[in-house]
């Protein structure tokens, strides 16, 4: 296999970024749209893993089926379990039972998370399972072209919503922190550094760990609302956020509209496998 | 030193107890070394549950009870790249949710366990009785191009040893394995002598040397488990020897899925498993499988007494169809006579590779066929001529 980096730069190299040693650099560049917020969590999630100086043999990286289970997979160099759309958090209970020494995070979109998913998103949170779930929120199916989902927010046109979303967008991570998670927290891709600092906070907790990334699709959702360029995104993300404690003191109606960042929720329910092996001890010998 | 398996189980070593199928099944489990269940409730499959959350705990081993059968197999497939042994049970609407993931397991090479008892369908049907209606979704029911393995067991007895054999299988072939109960097997009683722990086959799983890949090279490549700073890919995509997914390479496509039929296509007679118990004489045969295989052996026995030669075909493995064994049925007898508990699934696919008549005897509704049934049969065709059974509808 060629080890040489193929990233198209200036003609005089760079140094290559300190952050490349996790990724599998033979495969670059990415396949990702121009603008795409997956770039932004992969390197916040990279970021984190180098401040916690974690091998990254000691984790296992388990994805869906969309644009956003791209950014461990293939990216990211360690083990990788791409799965069926909307199944990765139930194959990572497999995997976290068995090896319960190893970070298992499962990075993937809205649509297969809190979508064809979300039965086993509300059930991992209620066993409070050790696995770490980076949830992208674009808005949208990204990967299929740009269709409703989920999480696309109210009145919104979309490919498959020609006349504006009649639906209402689920609040994932609300939905997670009811359902029993140790770690819930909502950010941004404009909020990279608090975003960071929650997944090494994710990385670290003990139980189920969940973020919800709101995270820019220009091409298949901004194609549909006229907002074509990251920065379009950005400064939306900037101008509509409120903090968790402010949002608190403000009304429904104030809050209209608006996306609640920050952290929602942090505790110490007792962990599923560690609750799971302590029943084996019962029976051991000696 | 015993291991906390052997020890809990050598108990069980050469000693007859009366247990119903489903229990010799998930017997059969422990002592094949499956140290990982997860399953959803459904009858007839859950005695298999029942045992193996009270069993596992004591061999070191971990059940978990998911939220429906998608996540069931999902959770089986990942702890087996984390190094299980793994297994589901389920019935036919759970094995209807298990589809996709059956396709990814073939196509990334997992081996593990899915045992289907199944009842009477489609959709909830008569969810309490037996039928063999998903012969052909068990060949089928995932989309693509694909082999897989699928065994049915007659007795009690063979649950046990199938349950095992189908790891093994699963092991050996890197695919799914299905076992391919039925109600009635599931929730018959009978005897079961257990084998001495010490004396059950158990094939381990073949782990690549470092720098061999896992996903070609060779028709069954050896594997590989998370956690070992190998930084692994696994994907139900298109991909290389090395696990890397190319999805727009025709030849590359071709290849994989080629290798993973031919793996097992190339190893049919190796894998097939039947009985033949076969007469001079006969004129007609009766081939069978499962719970109908019990009826079938009673009406060829009593056929033969009154004087009429009979062969007899039973299918223990039913995936990849050992059609050797059927060609030299085929060639001995005028008729084939096929009691099934479905409307002539298998029947359909012995007309494959005989120009002979193939009679179907279908019966659905949950009950099973009688001696006197299948003994009509024979004698209304023993002569070779003027069927009078098996006009589908
Ligand atoms: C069972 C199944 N249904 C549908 C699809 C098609 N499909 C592929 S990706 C995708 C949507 C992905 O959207 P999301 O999970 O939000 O991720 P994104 O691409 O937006 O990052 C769908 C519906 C599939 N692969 N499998």
């Amino acid at each position: 296999m060629n080890d040489e980096p193929i990233i198209p730069g200036p003609a005089r190299p760079l140094k290559p970024h300190r952050l490349l040693k996790f990724l599998r650099q033979e495969i670059l560049p990415t396949a990702f749209c121009p603008g795409c917020g997956c770039g932004t969590v992969l390197n916040s999630f990279a970021q984190a893993v180098e401040e916690l100086s974690i091998d990254p043999k000691d984790m296992v990286f388990v994805t869906g089926i969309g644009c956003s289970s791209w950014i461990p997979s293939p990216y990211f160099k360690g083990d990788t379990l791409h799965t069926t759309h909307g199944r990765p958090i139930a194959f990572a209970t497999g995997v976290k039972i068995m090896r319960p020494d190893l970070k298992v995070v499962v990075i993937a979109g809205d649509g297969d998370i809190a979508g064809i998913g979300g039965n086993h998103l509300v059930h991992a949170a209620r066993r409070n399972i050790d696995i770490t779930v980076l949830m992208v929120n674009n808005w949208n199916y990204g990967m299929t072209g740009g269709q409703v989902s989920p999480a696309t927010p109210f009145g919104v046109p979309t490919t498959t919503t020609p006349y504006d979303n009649p639906e209402h967008p689920l609040e994932a991570a609300e939905l997670v922190a009811a359902a029993g998670a140790n770690y819930v927290s909502r950010w941004t891709t404009y909020h990279v550094f608090p975003l960071m600092e929650s997944i090494q906070k994710a990385l670290e907790i003990e139980g189920f760990s969940f973020i919800e990334i709101l995270s820019q699709c220009p091409v298949s959702y901004g194609k549909m609302v006229d907002m074509r360029r990251a920065s379009d995104f950005l400064k939306f993300y900037r101008d509509q956020s409120v903090r968790v404690h402010k949002a608190k003191e403000m009304s429904a109606e104030e809050l209209e509209g608006k996306i609640v960042v920050g952290k929602l929720v942090e505790r110490q329910r007792s962990e599923f496998v560690t609750s799971l092996r302590r029943i084996n001890e019962r029976f051991r010998e000696g | 030193m015993m291991t906390q398996r052997q020890s809990r189980l050598s108990g069980f070593d050469n000693r007859t107890l009366f247990l119903l199928g489903d229990e010799a099944a998930a017997y059969g489990a422990l002592y094949a070394g499956c140290d990982f269940f997860a399953g959803y409730p459904i009858t007839p499959a859950s005695e298999i549950a029942e045992v193996m959350s009270r069993e596992l705990p004591r061999v070191d081993g971990y059940y978990v009870q998911m939220e429906d059968e998608i996540a069931s197999l999902s959770a089986v497939i990942g702890a087996v790249w984390a190094g299980a042994k793994a297994m589901t049970a389920t019935s036919g609407p759970g094995f209807s949710l298990m589809q996709e993931n059956i396709g990814y397991a073939i196509m990334t090479e997992t081996p593990c366990v899915i045992i289907d008892v199944q009842r009477s369908g489609p959709s909830t049907g008569q969810a309490t009785k037996p039928a063999q209606g998903d012969v052909l979704q068990a060949r089928w029911g995932t989309h693509g191009d694909h082999e897989i393995i699928a065994l049915a067991p007659s007795s009690v007895q063979e649950c046990f040893e199938l349950t095992v054999e189908s790891f093994n299988l699963a092991e050996k072939y890197r695919i799914p394995v299905i076992l391919l109960m039925d109600g009635e097997i599931g929730h018959l009683r009978e005897s079961i002598t257990f084998p001495a722990y010490e004396d059950v086959a158990r094939e381990e799983r073949r782990l690549a040397e470092p720098e061999v890949e896992s996903f070609g090279g060779e028709d069954v490549p050896p594997m590989s488990h998370f956690g070992e700073g190998r930084f692994i890919h696994v994907t139900g995509s298109t991909h290389k020897a090395s696990g890397m997914r190319d999805v727009s390479t025709q030849a590359v496509h071709e290849d994989l899925v080629t290798r993973l039929c031919r793996k097992i296509v190339d190893a049919c007679a190796e894998i097939s498993s039947v009985e033949e118990d076969f007469v001079d004489g006969a004129k007609i045969g009766v081939l069978a499988y499962g719970a109908t295989a019990r009826p079938a052996r009673g009406a060829v026995l009593e056929a033969r007494r009154a004087g009429c030669a009979v062969d007899f075909l039973r299918l223990i493995t039913i995936w990849p169809f050992p059609e050797e064994a059927v060609k030299r049925l085929a060639d001995r007898v005028d008729t084939i006579l096929v009691p099934e508990m479905n409307l002539g699934q298998i029947a359909r696919e012995v007309e494959r590779f005989t120009a002979a008549p193939v009679l179907p005897l279908s019966k659905i509704g949950g009950v099973p066929h009688t001696i006197d049934e299948i003994l009509d049969a024979i004698r209304a065709n023993g002569s070779g001529s003027g069927s009078t059974v098996g006009q589908r509808p």
